[in-house]
């Protein structure tokens, strides 16, 4: 029954609490209580857990004691991203984020979770103005799941079971989208073919796509900047020649790009998708993912959408507003095996996140932010090619991630990065295993974090490194 | 009935505007550090890819961002109010995890980093794997589902890949589930490609085994099954029911969502099956965050565990590495999941320990009676499946119906109008809806003796109001943020805006 010390996250935790219940309820112990289930049900092997710490200064000097051994992002140089990206967060975030109000809210009515639903959304508002597109869901889980919902959505808009999806893509993000088009060749399972890349340029190779294309396919995919950080500059071609096979065109983008980037549905994309983590959220052991869906304003798209969305409106007072859920009917909830697709919780908290984010940047943040990025990482590549034996592999038209080839240094990255760690930075991501065809290369990224100096701090370490 | 006098209370109200409409030309919230590059950025970007109008962002300063997200955590209840928000089971999130998951040696960490240099972070997810293997006999587990929706997604991705890897997929077509399991079960099953099949609820409050003999072919995949479900009914032919889906071929998932009532005593693989999901912001104090982020950890048996989605720990001499199996899924998300999640739950369960958990089990199942007894002494108020007897485990579905009948006031009323009193809105029930008017607490552990009487005397005072002034009710909440809101227009294309700018076009502003 009770303990001696009452844990200090149960109220109840008492022996009076427990008596007065037991009493309350006619019982005269706990055990009664399980009636229901069968002797024979309950699990024989024990539980081995030990007691709890109750202790809360002792309780974080034993997780701490744990987790302080990590290396990260913070007292290391880091050249990582593929996916996941460092970028400075306001610490009005962060404020914001913690706020016990938004951490413990779970779904509450129009009127009682009032204004986390404006701030739900104020994220689909401003994304809506990054993206300009009209019509925004709230956040999946990831750029993956979002590329994975996306297809399908093609697929149910089209009737067609057939997409194309580039090559130069996140490995992981490939996977999750396997995983959501039916990998394993189930019934209603997706076809996915590769859209090859140019090898010169790291862009769509356009011959590969004619190939592929024709009216079997509900959607060609593609990722600008994309997994090699390239801008694809064929995007309007590419969309032009999906439209005109009836599919529809999807386009993954990073949203911190577009206040110096057309957004894609300036050359007509119909979905666009992305990560929401650039948007203020921390790299958390790559636990900061999460993904956006978004189109044009129209019912044909507006009817598709799997995801969960809040929709202004008014309330019995006139003049008032109010922000509830649309067209919730066709979401999983209230559909079960009928719906769009599936949702359930996904990241609403990196959302509120996100619009902090954004309404802290505004449109000049934006603006300053891709002009430093593209600034710093080209900067960054130049350097690095300076040394011996280290190459950029497209020399152009990319934004914070660029590959760096080390084919000629005869070294593998992984030892290279090897001498960098014990430098105290991290390398760039190696390639070769997913991307062998570019031999020993590296995705090296640059943000607005990187100074001059470590600029200065990589180049010399990795000259170091390379010399045999 | 005693009853409390009821606290006064009333939201904070801002008459916030949309933070599209605020700001004004030329202010800053943040300055990004200047590019040190030589070279005109824009010279970078190529000519026919440059934006050319910039965004219709807001222009606000840093303290005009922070009062405005002020005003609306104001206006949101989360911790403010008493939340018994049932089949969500709401537990107190404790600070110290959020601490700790804030600090560099977490939120700074890449998943890219050479594993060497992140074990303390996999060291925490391997002990919270043993610690869940502990509390369910599932041989391995992942965190990478974003949710306890992807995490039964995870288990139709798994279940494809077993009976493909048998070469009985293209037979395998259908998953079984019933009218009481989450409607993520049956949509998963369907977007994974099977056909589903919702086994009805007879008179014991679950379907028969007869129900499931004539639904179990040689066409079974799997079962994705809850017990308890969310009327607090635990079906006991349960074992019987794995016997019969695993005689015909078919896995078995058992949906955890009502896992705190029967924590240390209910082991999954002990009941026989072959896999689990815990969720991690409800059963092991992670937050909810009004949705997430979320972890809907997955567990399988050993026979299973090659498909499970990679990365996988494994364990070495001087610590931990990141294995794929050549028989894995691939992903179900990106990287290891929600990490930090994994570390709070951690965090908690340390906490808690087994000793804590056997009494947060203990209670909240005690405080669901006690709840119960003094509900059902409110006249008009009714539970689910009456006829059934045995106690109920950590909640029970009541349903107003006789109160709507009576009064003409709904369960959508009431539940607005205890708002009035600090009272977070309580959850009806999920699709389908298996009786009238239903309304589902969960009082869970956390919450206090007082609390819960406050909530239930809140609750009774209402049901006095819908008798004497049921306008009252039914026009309410009167002492939120804002008055009742106007569904009717939500799903017509003429008025849905789901961005300020859709608004300002369909109202004609643009």
């Amino acid at each position: 029954m009770s303990p001696l010390t009452p844990h200090p996250y149960m109220g109840n935790s008492t022996e009076t609490a427990h008596a007065r219940m037991l009493s309350a309820v006619g019982a005269s112990s706990v055990e009664e209580l399980f009636e229901q289930i069968p002797a024979d049900h309950y699990g024989t092997q024990g539980i081995t857990l030990p007691d709890g710490i109750v202790s809360e200064a002792e309780l974080e000097r034993h997780v701490d004691g744990i987790l302080r051994s990590n290396a990260n992002t913070r007292d290391h140089l880091s050249f990582l991203g593929a996916g996941s990206w460092q970028h400075y967060i306001p610490a009005v975030c962060d404020e914001i984020a913690g706020r016990s109000e938004f951490l413990t809210s779970v779904w509450g009515t129009p009127s009682s979770d009032h204004g986390r639903n404006q701030a739900w959304f104020e994220f689909s508002s401003q994304l809506g103005e990054l993206l300009d597109l009209e019509f925004v869901g709230l956040p999946v889980y990831s750029w993956g799941s979002a590329g994975g919902n996306a297809l399908r959505m093609a697929a149910r808009l089209t009737g067609r079971n057939r997409v194309i999806v580039t090559a130069a893509i996140d490995p992981e993000r490939r996977a999750v989208i396997e995983s959501y088009c039916g990998k394993q060749g189930s019934a209603r399972a997706l076809e996915i073919l590769d859209l090859g890349y140019d090898p010169a340029t790291g862009q769509v190779d356009l011959d590969d796509l004619a190939a592929k294309l024709d009216d079997s396919i509900a959607a060609v995919y593609i990722d600008t900047p994309n997994h090699l950080g390239v801008f694809e500059t064929q995007a309007a071609e590419i969309t032009t020649r999906v439209h005109a096979v009836g599919a529809e065109m999807i386009v993954g983008t990073d949203p911190l790009s577009l206040g110096i980037v057309a957004p894609p549905a300036s050359y007509g994309a119909d979905i666009v998708i992305g990560s929401t983590q650039p948007l203020g959220v921390p790299l958390n052991a790559g636990g900061g993912v999460g993904g956006f869906i978004a189109t044009r304003d129209e019912e044909r798209y507006a009817r598709e959408f799997p995801t969960l969305q809040v929709s202004l409106t008014d309330t019995l007072v006139a003049g008032e507003r109010a922000f509830g859920l649309t067209l919730f009917g066709q979401s999983s909830y209230g559909s079960r095996e009928e719906a769009n697709d599936w949702t359930g919780n996904s990241v609403y908290l990196w959302a509120i996140r996100n619009t902090v984010y954004m309404a802290l940047m505004g449109p000049a943040g934006f603006s300053e932010i891709g002009s430093t990025i593209i600034s710093n990482a080209h900067e960054t590549a130049q350097r690095l090619s300076a040394i011996d034996g280290v190459t950029v592999r497209f020399p152009s038209e990319y934004f914070k991630e660029f590959v760096i080839d080390f084919n000629d240094t005869g070294l593998t990255v992984a030892d290279i990065n090897k001498r960098l760690l014990a430098d105290g930075i991290f390398g760039g991501k190696d390639l070769s295993v997913d991307f062998p065809e570019l031999g020993q290369s590296a995705l090296y990224c640059v943000t607005e974090v990187h100074s001059e100096s470590d600029i200065d701090r990589l180049t010399s370490s990795l000259r170091k490194a390379v010399q045999r | 009935m005693t009853r409390n006098k009821l606290r006064e209370f009333h939201s904070a109200r801002w008459s916030e505007p949309v933070i599209m409409e605020m700001g004004a030309p030329g202010r800053r919230g943040t300055v990004p550090p200047t590019a040190w590059g030589s070279g005109d950025p824009s010279a970078f970007v190529p000519s026919g890819l440059r934006r050319t109008q910039a965004p219709g962002l807001p222009e606000m300063s840093e303290p005009d961002v922070l009062r405005h997200y002020l005003h609306l955590s104001q206006q949101t209840m989360g911790m403010v109010g008493i939340s018994l928000f049932g089949t969500c089971t709401m537990k107190y999130n404790p600070r110290i995890s959020e601490r700790i998951i804030a600090r560099p040696y977490v939120a700074d960490v890449h998943p890219a980093q050479d594993p060497a240099t992140m074990q303390g972070v996999l060291q925490i997810v391997h002990q919270f794997s043993e610690a869940l293997t502990a509390l369910s006999g599932m041989a391995a587990f992942t965190f990478q589902p974003g949710g306890g929706a992807a995490a039964a997604f995870t288990h139709t991705a798994v279940t494809r890949a077993y009976h493909a890897s048998r070469g009985e997929l293209g037979q395998r077509t259908e998953i079984i589930t019933t009218a009481q399991a989450h409607p993520s079960s049956p949509s998963t099953a369907a977007a994974a490609g099977f056909d589903v099949i919702t086994l009805p609820t007879e008179e014991d409050g679950y379907p028969s085994v007869e129900a499931l003999r004539a639904a179990v072919s040689d066409r079974t995949a799997a079962l994705m099954v809850n017990n308890p479900d969310d009327m607090g009914i635990y079906n006991p032919h349960i074992k019987e029911w794995v016997d019969i889906v695993h005689e015909a071929g078919g896995l078995c998932f058992y949906d955890h969502a009502n896992f705190n009532g029967v924590m240390t005593r209910l082991r999954a693989a002990e009941l026989g099956f072959d896999a689990c999901m815990f969720m991690l912001h409800k059963t092991f104090g992670v937050t909810k965050g009004g949705g997430g982020p979320a972890v809907g950890a997955y567990g399988c048996s050993e026979e299973l565990s090659k498909f499970l989605p990679g990365p996988r720990l494994e364990k070495v001499n001087d610590g931990f590495v990141l294995v794929e199996s050549p028989s894995s899924l691939g992903r179900i998300r990106e990287y290891l999941g929600n990490v930090p999640q994994v570390i709070a739950a951690y965090t908690w369960l340390t906490a808690m320990g087994g000793n804590g958990l056997r009494e947060a089990a203990d209670l909240s199942v005690l405080t669901n009676n006690y709840m119960e007894k003094r509900i059902l002494k409110i006249p008009g108020i009714t539970k689910a499946f009456p006829q059934v007897t045995k106690r109920r485990l950590e909640m029970t579905r009541f349903s107003l119906a006789e109160i709507t009948a009576e009064t003409g006031v709904t369960a959508v009323d009431i539940q607005n109008r205890m708002t009035d009193f600090g009272i977070d809105a309580f959850w009806l029930s999920h699709e389908p809806w298996t009786i009238p008017e239903p309304f589902t607490p969960e009082a869970g552990e956390a919450w206090s003796i007082e609390d819960i009487d406050y909530w239930i005397d809140v609750l009774a005072h209402v049901v006095d109001e819908a008798r004497s002034d049921a306008e009252l009710v039914k026009t309410s909440p009167h002492n939120q943020a804002v008055a009742r809101a106007n569904m009717s227009g939500l799903d017509d294309p003429e008025r849905w805006a789901t961005t300020w700018r859709a608004y300002q076009r369909k109202n004609g502003q643009q």
